[in-house]
């Protein structure tokens, strides 16, 4: 492999002064910065703008802990044979890796809403595209305000996050009904480093660590599968739906960026009392 | 992932290159600052008192409490403020009441109104004291605090850079200043996971750095139970003045119940929320305004309770 660093320590003062330049001009609604994302991400599609009853996006209007940012996607819609939401994508503007996560549903999903918490430095636009399994995309986005003083999107206990890496929670809240959508809660330890922070002294990049993509099962049928980035919270949590036809077991796998698998699995009986249910994740 | 890499690499190398890459930049045309006010409150011990707010043009980044303890030998800087400018105000005040040279500039911890006025005290043959685990941490923010810095402080950011440690500090360290001593000492996870206090062996005068906040709301960035953990030991180190990281020095061991009070509060409030299945948005929208007359809630409470909830969710 190439070492590139020679170069880039070469030539990134003239490239810092042009990024720099760039990033002070650069304001909460950065059109530019979209017409990227979306013509990686969508190339020429039509995108419309979501419908309220179809989409809502909530986030604070100022991330009060930069670090830790909650943020729903919340659909009007059932999961149905007919018409679901297939995938949607949240997408934060001015992060250095702007598409946080995409969430790839079924009619399993029973509703495809999902809480997570992000990481946001900057003054930016979050989006939530939806795209429905008539191929057809609507957009939501929210306006972000930095937080002030201190407040870094870094983890606060890395050490911590590093000693109980992989460590997993499941929880399922309430009674769960057969064919009926269910709440569950996906908690799982982990740094998730962005590598993007330099060593002072040495001048070299600790790696890049974080989770990759998240594949939830219920009695082996799919429900969700999220492949997320950088942006995404230390301790990567989750909220979101699946829909139980019948008794079974709840499975979690999580495959971090060193190709590191975490798995735990509960076990549901809908229509018994469901109290919060943990099993210690397996690494392998 | 490489192009997400370049991008804050090209803004942390900015962070890092740019006063050194462009001799314009410095603050030639800047006009210093006159000497910061400082005050004796043990012999040979001086400290400013910062103010109590957020960056802002017309302050420079003179947020923190700084110090400064005078030895036969040398001096001992303990944190140099949020802005170069705001250093070389502290070192010209320095220089109104010794002349000796500073051989230990020590950061209490990586914050930016503590530490980005370094930079000002690289005239002197001082070494760069700090936490063995600031660096990394520092990494993974510098560039952000610098950007913001620079963005709230407008030309008062001039020449500000962010300096390494060269001497790092893993439990407990002494420095010899001639005649007195420091005794340095790093601490678990608290209001950040760089803690370091200074304790002087003549006057017993204890600098918490931000372990103790007085009046200015305590920010968590570390560990809430961390904190609530350490907060008795630190107390028992107390036999002379307290400088806290904010807020007016002090002898008794007042401040310290009232942050504890606080902390306390906010641990109690957010288990609740927790146990009675509140989410994170839910917990932070209903989070009543603390008792106790701080400063700051505004700027920090909200981002109190978002830490400690994600924090405390993994305690059962």
């Amino acid at each position: 492999m190439w070492n590139l660093m020679p170069l880039m320590r070469r030539f990134m003062p003239a490239l810092v002064l042009v990024l720099g330049s760039a990033a002070s001009l650069a304001h909460a609604s950065d059109p530019e910065a979209w017409a990227k994302i979306r013509a990686s991400l969508f190339q020429d599609r039509p995108i419309e703008e979501a419908s309220a009853d179809l989409l809502r996006l909530d986030a604070p209007n100022r991330a009060e802990d930069a670090a830790v940012v909650p943020i729903g996607i919340h659909t009007g819609i059932e999961q149905g044979s007919q018409r679901f939401v297939q995938k949607a994508w949240l997408i934060i503007d001015q992060n250095p890796s702007p598409v946080a996560a995409s969430f790839t549903y079924t009619p399993d999903s029973g509703r495809a809403d999902i809480e997570t918490r992000v990481r946001v430095n900057e003054y930016t636009l979050i989006r939530a595209v939806a795209e429905l399994n008539d191929g057809s995309l609507h957009m939501v986005s929210r306006f972000v305000k930095a937080s002030g003083g201190c407040s870094a999107p870094a983890g606060k206990d890395p050490a911590e996050a590093a000693a109980s890496l992989g460590r997993m929670k499941v929880k399922v809240d309430g009674v769960a009904e057969v064919d009926k959508p269910v709440l569950a809660q996906l908690m799982i330890s982990h740094p998730n480093d962005s590598g993007l922070a330099m060593d002072q002294l040495s001048r070299n990049y600790t790696p890049a660590h974080f989770v990759r993509e998240i594949q939830v099962s219920y009695a082996d049928r799919r429900v969700l599968t999220a492949e997320v980035d950088i942006s995404i919270s230390e301790n990567p949590n989750f909220r979101f739906y699946f829909v139980p036809h019948g008794a079974g077991e709840l499975s979690v796998e999580a495959i971090d960026s060193q190709e590191l698998h975490f798995r735990t699995a509960v076990k549901l009986d809908p229509g018994t009392n469901l109290a919060a249910s943990v099993r210690p994740a397996a690494g392998s | 992932m490489m192009r997400a890499a370049r991008r804050w690499a090209a803004g942390l190398l900015c962070a890092l290159l740019l006063p050194a890459a462009s001799p314009q930049a410095m603050p030639a045309v800047l006009p210093p600052l006159p000497p910061l006010s400082v005050q004796q409150i043990a012999p040979g011990v001086w400290v400013h008192v910062g103010l109590i707010g957020d960056f802002a043009a017309d302050n420079a980044g003179d947020l923190a409490n700084l110090g400064f303890v005078v030895g036969s030998r040398c001096v001992a800087v303990i944190d140099t403020g949020g802005s170069r400018q705001v250093g070389a105000a502290l070192l010209a005040a320095i220089r109104l009441h010794t002349t000796l040279p500073v051989c230990y500039v020590i950061a209490t911890h990586m914050h930016p109104d503590h530490l980005l006025g370094h930079a000002a005290f690289r005239t002197e043959p001082a070494e760069f004291v700090s936490s063995v685990h600031q660096g990394k941490s520092l990494a993974a923010r510098a560039a952000g605090y610098l950007t913001r810095q620079a963005s709230q402080l407008g030309a008062q950011a001039a020449g500000t850079a962010i300096v390494p440690a060269d001497r790092l500090v893993d439990g407990e360290m002494v420095l010899d200043l001639g005649g007195r001593h420091l005794q340095l000492r790093t601490w678990r996870t608290a209001h950040t996971d760089n803690d370091l206090t200074v304790q002087d062996d003549l006057s017993g005068t204890l600098f918490t750095g931000d372990l103790l906040f007085v009046g200015h709301l305590p920010v968590i960035d570390g560990s809430l139970r961390g904190w609530l953990a350490i907060l008795p030991i630190l107390r028992t180190l107390v036999h002379g003045p307290v400088v806290p990281g904010h807020g007016p020095p002090g002898n008794g061991s007042e401040p310290f119940q009232a942050q504890e009070r606080y902390l306390q509060q906010l641990a109690t409030e957010v288990r609740a929320a927790l146990k009675g299945g509140r989410t994170l948005a839910e917990t932070v929208a209903q989070s009543p305004a603390p008792t106790g007359g701080w400063q700051l809630v505004e700027l920090y409470h909200r981002r109190n309770v978002t830490a400690a909830f994600a924090e405390l969710e993994w305690e059962d």
